[in-house]
């Protein structure tokens, strides 16, 4: 299954792959992407709100889709809350199968649906203030892809 | 009584992170709801102004405008998620 967690420590990419693995001798393919905070424009911090009570619901959601989709032998995804520096991961998406296909494929789904359906909002603070970070068509039109697939 | 949560910057402009209000008479759905609060205050009327950027889940499940508010029920109006 995958395992989501919502956290705001910061997280070691390669120690929950090995755990992910861990045992297991018919795995054939782990795909992993980590996003890091970008210190574009002179960016002090980034802080990531969410709501909780909600949070939780979506993730376990998306997971749930993810694994009706692809033939799946397990995952994690991990979403860091809290304020963060450049250079700080904010997270982790990593999926076991047996081949690479789907898991490359669940990876690409697992972000574009986090981006577009858990209640997480990015704040910017740099010198002048802080901004909200505006929600981007590019990241609704990836997230519709997987419907038009349907 | 409705459970109102504010994220982001609905709760930056409404000044509030959530407030418990009696149910409102005349409100059956999300439209009707934000409809209403709109006319709480000017902090209100600012923050929910432009329709096209708020979002709005009931329960913890996204809404539309027609899903239908009832007493007891946890309503969150954000902006569009910006996470990942």
């Amino acid at each position: 299954m995958i395992v989501t967690r919502v956290q705001a420590a910061s997280f070691d990419a390669a120690a929950e792959i090995t755990v992910l693995t861990a045992g297991r001798s018919n795995i054939g393919a782990v795909v992993s992407f980590t996003g890091l905070v970008r210190g574009d424009d002179a960016l002090v911090s980034l802080t990531l709100e969410h709501y909780p009570a909600m949070t939780e619901r979506a993730l376990s959601a998306i997971a749930a889709e993810a694994e009706a989709r692809w033939p799946l032998m397990g995952g994690i995804v991990i979403h860091r809350v809290g304020r963060l520096l450049p250079g700080d991961p904010i997270v982790l998406v990593a999926v076991a199968s047996a081949h690479r296909a789907a898991a490359f494929a669940a990876t690409e789904f697992l972000m574009d649906w986090l981006k577009t359906k858990a209640p997480f909002w990015k704040a910017e603070a740099r010198e002048g203030g802080t901004t909200w970070v505006a929600a981007r068509d590019s990241d609704e039109a990836a997230a519709a892809r997987w419907r038009a697939a349907d | 009584m409705i459970d109102l949560l504010y994220f982001a910057w609905v709760r930056e402009r409404i000044g509030l992170d959530g407030e418990t209000l009696p149910c409102p008479a005349g409100v059956a759905t999300v439209a009707d709801l934000l409809d209403w609060l709109s006319d709480r205050s000017p902090a209100h009327t600012a923050a929910l102004a432009d329709r096209s950027a708020i979002r709005v889940a009931v329960d913890q499940v996204f809404a539309g405008p027609g899903t239908p508010v009832t007493a007891g029920c946890e309503v969150a109006i954000f902006p569009p998620v910006t996470g990942g």
